[in-house]
């Protein structure tokens, strides 16, 4: 038998290589049109470039070629998981513009109306980031619950997914017979799946295990960047347009603002971001039980207060806590009947614009995970 | 419908299983039944996409089953408003899939532009300008039982296709016609291109 002797191989130094990565624009992980340039040292991610532009639908330009009540169609297709919500930031200002006063059952529903919509939005949310951790059942749950509160709304304005509901000085058409009973059946509906979900994916170890102590956006960094909705009350801002500037009738309510508390791991971790959208569900149906009980029960004409020709002239800042964080709009009238100009500030802008921050040196596979955690639609981000 | 249906008329209970018909029907009837797709999602008419494909309205019992890569795909579902920048990412998906391939238009925005028609200076008006659409699917957005309905159109069309129609076999006339086609299209879309960035620069 020959004697073994200790092989000794020379494998020189291995250079460390940067790769660059593509990821998008198309890529079923990256909710949406959107493209990263990442760049790679072995697993680890140094630099994220995002590219947007991808669907840029010119936006600014048709709200210039509009007149103003023409206009809401296209601010439905800003961010088209919560049209509702987006209407309400653009009529308010045009409404403040021409000194309209809207009834008391107007406001109401409005505000039943955008909490509804903010509950269809964190579905998605928190079932496309289970999905990014793996987990497909929440998202067949959420889904199926979804569709309750879209036939709500499509009882309500005969679509589905763009509105066109909510008008100036108005609304569309009035409730229909058994809008409250409906209402009062999705939220047991809800609060009943948010119950499972809540086992099966939320308090999952799994689940908590893959998403803690990623992408630790902390407080001081997320107000630094402008950061506004569940991305900054994530990271520990108790920060709440409804709370701190009420609009509607937002002030008459009793609800609570939910803040990542960092639990589990680090405060601003994705595990929080996820975990405040899935409290505000059920802050939201509290605030739509409170809001059905105001909500006067004699039919009146929604559309009394709307008026014969829009035309204000002026600027104004409006806004509203959307779903996704806080929308404005500022609007230049000078008198005619289009404005002059629309200027859009979108939380999902903003919110992306902190991701190369928060995924430095992070996993590569955890990258799907942060953007998943920080909830955009490219609709808003292009415009 | 089709091959089954004839495989029960001539069952016979004690006789020989026995059924006639072309290998060609055959293939079509399965390859009706099982296309999988790939799914470009660009807009609102995703997110009803999504609806479609879970619980409530559930594509997959069409056999549809999603793919996330071009080359393993039948199908492919243009949804949402398409952008000159994305445009030529579509029309590489599309090369990159293996034929047969048949494309799926979702909305208005994918058929014509849809309410961007007008001043939309970033958007395709149609991706039929650089693909060839089989089925369009209006409605902005589309019920998910528009989307089924053109789903059901689409394995119609699949079933009554001629696959066997080789190249070799065609006459030359066709052949440049299809050619011919191609150089158009190809024209079409350039012109187009050129004629956006001109008007782009007009609106400055
Ligand atoms: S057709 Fe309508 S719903 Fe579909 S992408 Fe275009 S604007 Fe959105």
């Amino acid at each position: 038998m020959a004697e073994r002797k200790d092989i000794e191989i020379d494998f020189g130094r291995i250079e460390a290589q940067r790769t660059r990565l593509n990821l998008g624009p198309q890529h079923p992980s990256t909710h949406g049109v959107l493209r990263l340039e990442v760049e790679l040292d072995g697993e680890i991610v140094t630099e994220v470039v995002p590219h947007i532009g991808y669907l840029h639908r010119c936006f600014e330009k048709y709200a210039e070629n509009k007149t103003y009540p023409q206009v809401i169609p296209y601010i439905d297709r800003l961010d088209y998981i919560t049209s509702m919500s987006n209407e309400i930031p653009y009529v308010l200002g045009i409404e403040k513009m021409m000194g309209i006063k809207v009834s008391e059952k107007v406001e109401a529903i409005r505000t039943i109306l955008a909490e509804l919509n903010r509950i269809a939005s964190h579905q998605i949310a928190v079932a496309t980031f289970g999905m990014d951790a793996g987990a497909f059942t929440p998202f067949l749950f959420f889904f199926r619950d979804r569709e309750s509160i879209l036939d709500i709304f499509e009882k309500l304005s005969g679509a589905r997914l763009l509105y066109n509901y909510i008008r100036i000085g108005g609304l569309m058409n009035d409730l229909y017979p058994s809008f409250k009973n409906d209402v009062l059946d999705v939220i047991n509906v809800i609060r009943k799946t948010n119950a499972e979900v809540m086992d099966l994916l939320i308090d999952n170890k799994i689940f908590i295990e893959r998403t803690i102590n990623i992408g630790v956006l902390p407080a001081d960094v997320a107000i630094s960047f402008g950061c506004s909705g569940p991305v900054l009350r994530g990271s520990g801002v108790p920060f709440d347009l409804r709370r701190d500037e009420p609009y509607l009738n937002y002030d008459k309510f009793d609800f609570e603002v939910c803040v990542g508390k960092g639990e589990m791991g680090t405060l601003g971790d994705s595990y929080d971001r996820n975990i405040v959208r899935y409290h505000e569900m059920e802050e939201s149906c509290r605030i739509i039980e409170q809001a059905l009980k105001i909500l006067p029960d004699a039919s009146e004409d929604v559309r009394s207060a709307m008026p014969k020709k829009v035309a204000p002239k002026g600027e104004i800042y409006a806004k509203a806590e959307n779903p996704k964080g806080e929308l404005g709009f500022y609007i230049v009238g000078d008198g005619k009947n289009k404005p002059a100009r629309i200027k859009s500030r979108s939380a999902c802008f903003v919110n992306l614009s902190a991701l190369p921050a928060i995924s430095q040196g992070s996993m590569i596979a955890d990258l799907i995970l942060i953007l998943g955690s920080v909830d955009i639609v490219l609709g808003e981000v292009d415009r | 419908m089709g091959f089954l249906d004839r495989l029960d008329k001539g069952l016979d209970p004690v006789g020989p299983d026995i059924m006639l018909g072309t290998v060609e029907d055959l293939l079509n009837w399965g390859r009706s039944k099982s296309d999988w797709y790939m799914h470009f999602g660009i807009a609102c008419c995703a997110i009803e996409f999504m609806a479609v494909n879970a619980a409530h309205f559930d594509l997959m019992r069409f056999g549809a089953i999603p793919r996330a890569s071009p080359r393993q795909a039948d199908f492919i579902i243009i949804s949402g408003t398409v952008t000159l920048k994305m445009a030529e990412r579509i029309k590489r998906l599309y090369e990159q899939m293996a034929e047969p391939k048949y494309v799926f238009s979702m909305g208005s925005c994918a058929n014509s532009g849809g309410p961007y028609w007008e001043h939309g200076y970033h958007v395709l008006k149609g991706v039929d300008r650089i693909i060839p659409v089989d089925v369009y699917v209006p409605g902005c957005p589309p019920r998910p039982e528009a989307f089924l309905e053109g789903m059901v159109q689409l394995q119609k069309k699949i079933r009554h296709q001629e696959i066997f129609r080789k190249r070799e076999k065609m006459s030359p006339e066709d052949l440049k016609a299809i050619e011919d086609r191609k150089i158009e299209m190809e024209k079409q879309y350039q012109d187009y291109l050129a004629d956006q960035k001109l008007k782009n620069q007009e609106i400055g």
